[in-house]
């Protein structure tokens, strides 16, 4: 395959030379030139499913770009999808800049390289994460299509025998009107191949866009509609054995002993063994393995077990939040102003742990070759997976080949600082030695159970007040486990103590408050934590959110006037808020036991507004009716991917506030599966409305801003509604 | 041996009793459309149709289905099919994708018994498959462009 693709080695030889000259000048930011060495495209994965046949490339003007012999455009994409429309996206930007017609452009995911596919926000390692997909790509995938476009114009101008600033691209055709010749880029590939790396590039101004703005259909919809994408749960290698693997029912236990006895009388079944973290059965199939793994008897050390549940952790963290703890921000002299406030008022709130629960649970497909190693999977740390299976192996990075595939969500989950999941997979394969590939199929229940979690936090808040009820001084104590320390994020992201991802919505809020002081205790425990959709926003935006609306009833202001008061110097903030305001009727009366509430939250550079209309239906029981969301995110580069990533992000956030939570027993992870681990159905699904604010900021992320605004939103809703003030996730009305 | 008929072909299947639908058709006749997600009829990821109506095939063993027809997302070519695939891809409705086969088979199922469900109508029946991704506001709006579609 690599063969059939890499066929004119003499011209791909020149280009590499050519192309390097000009790379490192001008346009090093996406390193034309340095194009893949060597084919590590996956035979099945995003762009490939379904038997495509895939055509022979004629010109690959840098890492991103391929022009094939069948006119076709394919766009290499850095970062996984995993739902938040990034092969989308990013092609969206390449076409734009080359004027490619949009049906002619296919998308395939990149292999492995932290130099080519670097995140520009975080390298060099590639990877996918903090809403940064697009942020980071906008220029470099413009460039890299403007590239290519000005390539393919020096090589008709050459033909033809023109000037280059008479010929115009629309829509893949390359056209000189005096002339009156036309091509299609597949023509031109090979004299484009020729031409120079341009020293510089012109992107489009804004008002030239004839793709970015408006609807681009996916590009993943038709494969993921019929079937046929690929998934990690679908590849099957030759001889490929399935893994499934008992874990430690508490976090710290370890394997005493097991009995595989009754293991090995399952039908299929081939090996048992021992791994760090649990025993894996393998067999030649799912069933077979589930049947053994149901057999395994395991013995466990419980004597370095974690055993508390969630009940004394949050008797401990209460404890906590009455100290002082590490500075997160401090501004003006909080402690005296609380001294001499007149009126003050505090609140505190909980938030349990929550699993990701991605639709297609943890899984990884590992092959072990004589000269490295390679994995299929939804790779979301590219990088870092690659080093820490590298070292696990005794291999060097670039021995670890990676076929990024789709990813069934992820919602941070495949983004393991620790590479759980992948080196578990990597050492069931190392403990058979690398005699077949092995497909690691975790269970719900091991998706569930196994960890990373959203870690429990505990918040309090204190508030001073003027005489006219604005806050004067503002203290803010949280408590939770970092999700940085001990990873490689750690030294970037931890400073004095913070996890800025634990205070992250907190130490930045954008309300006026003179004297303001949030600080953070990061108790150590064996629980693991990971980012979770929107991260430290996930629970700080509640505890603003619904506190500040706390203070506007105290001090008898309507809540969108009070916090209009407090955002000045904050446009975009206002421009959200204001927006979804309006659009929802704000202000027009509601019935008896109908509420309506608002919360502005800013997460990742994105601006979300959520205003919620909620019914009560009995004593305890509320539904949502209705979320009108406006959203500033810069350029709107998909709109419709947009409004995909509020509906969908805001849901995600609206099922932590309705019923998600994971709650520890005796070290033990008590929910199983969706029956006791809720998340949203259908029939809780409000009806949705979506505005973007038209902006020419630079784009930032739609993933997950929409996520943290609906909790507090609905909990201010609920107040009006039923006069009950929630300072729990998820929410409970009492009787 | 298990006799089904899987998108109009006759297997004879090698497996044991006990194994559930849903690892037949992934594991034995390598039909990966039908997804796993829970294992215990939570979800609707493993959505199929037996004899034309829409069942979870996670949970289901092979053993009670003998000499059923089944249909699978890869089998599908009626014109209420056809209809909601092309809803589903007008309106964009899928992100990750990971559960829409289901939502696919479940959607098809609801329109083979009801040609014009009311909003309660699609809620209920809609109400087994998860979408953690919630594309739900989608899937309700493609369910009635295919209703539409197929006046």
């Amino acid at each position: 395959m690599s063969q059939k693709k890499i066929e004119n080695v003499s011209r791909r030889e020149f280009l590499v030379k050519t192309m390097s000259v000009g790379a490192g000048l001008t346009l090093g930011v996406y390193l034309p030139g340095c194009s893949r060495e060597e084919d590590t495209r996956p035979e099945a994965g995003p762009g490939k499913a379904g038997g495509e046949v895939v055509a022979e490339s004629e010109f690959e003007p840098n890492a991103f770009i391929r022009i094939n012999s069948d006119n076709s455009v394919t766009v290499i994409i850095k970062h996984l999808e995993m739902g938040q429309g990034t092969h989308t996206g990013l092609a969206t930007l390449v076409a734009e800049e080359l004027d490619a017609a949009w049906s002619q452009i296919r998308v395939e995911a990149a292999p492995a390289n932290p130099i080519l596919y670097n995140n520009l926000f975080w390298g060099p390692m590639q990877g996918t994460g903090g809403s940064t997909a697009m942020a980071n790509s906008f220029e470099q995938m413009r460039k890299a299509g403007a590239a290519a476009r000005h390539m393919l114009v020096a090589a008709a101008a050459k033909k033809w025998d023109v000037a280059a600033d008479e010929i115009v691209v629309r829509d893949g055709v390359i056209h000189h009107q005096a002339s009156n010749k036309q091509a299609r880029f597949a023509e031109m590939a090979e004299l484009a191949a020729q031409q120079p790396i341009p020293q510089d590039v012109f992107l489009k101004d804004p008002q030239d866009f004839r793709l970015i703005g408006q609807h681009a259909p996916r590009k993943d919809s038709a494969n993921k509609v019929n079937g046929t994408a690929i998934f990690t749960q679908d590849i099957k290698l030759p001889g490929m054995l399935t893994a499934l693997v008992s874990h430690t029912p508490r976090f710290g236990a370890r394997v005493k002993s097991f009995d595989a006895s009754k293991v090995k009388a399952v039908k299929g079944v081939s090996d048992v063994i021992e791994i760090p973290g649990g025993v894996a059965v393998l067999a030649k199939d799912y069933w077979s393995a589930k049947k053994g793994r149901d057999a395994l008897r395991i013995d466990w050390d419980n004597s370095n077990a974690f055993k508390q549940g969630s009940d004394e952790l949050l008797a401990k963290y209460k404890t906590l939040a009455d100290k002082p703890g590490s500075v997160a921000r401090s501004d003006g002299d909080t402690k005296n102003a609380f001294q001499s406030a007149k009126q003050t008022i505090q609140a505190a709130f909980e938030f349990p742990f929550l699993a990701h629960a991605a639709m297609e649970p943890m899984n990884c497909v590992v092959q072990l070759n004589p000269d490295g190693c390679e994995l299929w999977y939804g790779a979301q740390t590219n990088t870092m997976d690659q080093i820490a299976v590298a070292k696990l192996l005794g291999l060097k990075p670039e021995q670890v080949k990676i076929n990024m595939l789709y990813a069934g969500g992820s919602f941070g989950r495949r983004a393991n600082p620790a590479s759980d999941y992948v080196l578990e997979a990597v050492s069931i394969a190392k403990a058979i030695n690398g005699v077949a590939p092995v497909k690691l199929v975790w269970t719900r229940e091991d998706d569930m159970q196994a960890g990373y979690y959203r870690p429990m936090y505990y918040h309090q808040l204190k508030a001073a007040l003027n005489d006219d009820g604005y806050p004067v001084a503002w203290q803010h104590r949280i408590v939770g486990q970092s999700i940085l320390a001990g990873t490689a994020f750690e030294s970037m992201l931890v400073k004095d103590g913070v996890d800025q991802t634990s205070v992250e919505g907190a130490s930045n809020i954008p309300y006026a408050i003179p004297n303001l002081q949030v600080e953070l205790h990061s108790p150590v425990l064996p629980v693991p934590v990971q980012w979770w959709r929107s991260v430290g926003s996930s629970h700080t935006a509640f505890a603003v959110e619904t506190f500040i609306d706390e203070l506007a009833v105290a001090a008898g202001r309507d809540p969108l006037e009070f916090r209009r008061a407090l955002l000045k110097g904050h446009p975009r903030h206002l421009g959200v808020m204001e927006l979804a305001a309006a659009k929802a009727g704000w202000g027009s009366p509601m019935a008896t036991g109908r509420g309506r509430g608002i919360a502005v939250h800013e997460s990742f550079n994105s601006y979300v507004a959520q205003v919620v209309e909620v019914t009560l239906h009995d004593n305890k029981s509320f539904s949502v009716d209705r979320v009108v969301i406006a959203v500033d995110c810069g350029i709107a580069v998909n709109p419709d991917v947009i409004r995909a990533q509020m509906e969908g992000g805001m849901g995600y956030g609206l099922a932590a506030a309705l019923s998600s939570k994971i709650t520890l027993i005796d070290g033990g992870v008590a929910q199983s599966n969706f029956h006791d681990y809720t998340v949203l159905r259908i029939d809780q699904m409000p009806a949705v409305e979506v505005h973007i604010v038209k902006s020419e900021q630079p784009p930032s992320g739609v993933g997950e801003p929409a996520t943290p605004v609906i909790a507090p939103a609905v909990a201010n809703a609920l107040y009006q509604a039923s006069g009950q003030r929630l300072y729990a996730l998820p929410l409970q009305l009492s009787a | 041996m298990i006799q089904l008929t899987v998108n109009g072909t006759q297997h004879k299947l090698d497996v044991e009793p006990d194994t559930p639908l849903l690892w037949a058709i992934r594991d034995t006749l390598g039909l990966t459309g039908t997804k796993y997600g829970c294992g215990m009829s939570l979800c609707g990821s493993c959505t199929v149709h037996v004899d034309g109506v829409a069942m979870r095939s996670c949970a289901l063993p092979v053993s009670a289905l003998n000499g059923k027809s089944i249909t699978t997302i890869e089998g599908l070519n009626s014109r209420t099919a056809r209809a909601v695939q092309s809803a589903w891809e007008k309106l964009d409705v899928v992100q990750c994708g990971y559960c829409q086969s289901g939502q696919i088979m479940s959607a098809i199922g609801l329109l083979e018994q009801n040609k014009s469900p009311s909003d309660e109508d699609i809620d209920g029946a809609m109400n087994g498959n998860i979408c953690r991704c919630n594309t739900y506001v989608r899937i309700r709006a493609a369910i009635k462009e295919a209703v539409r579609s197929l006046v």
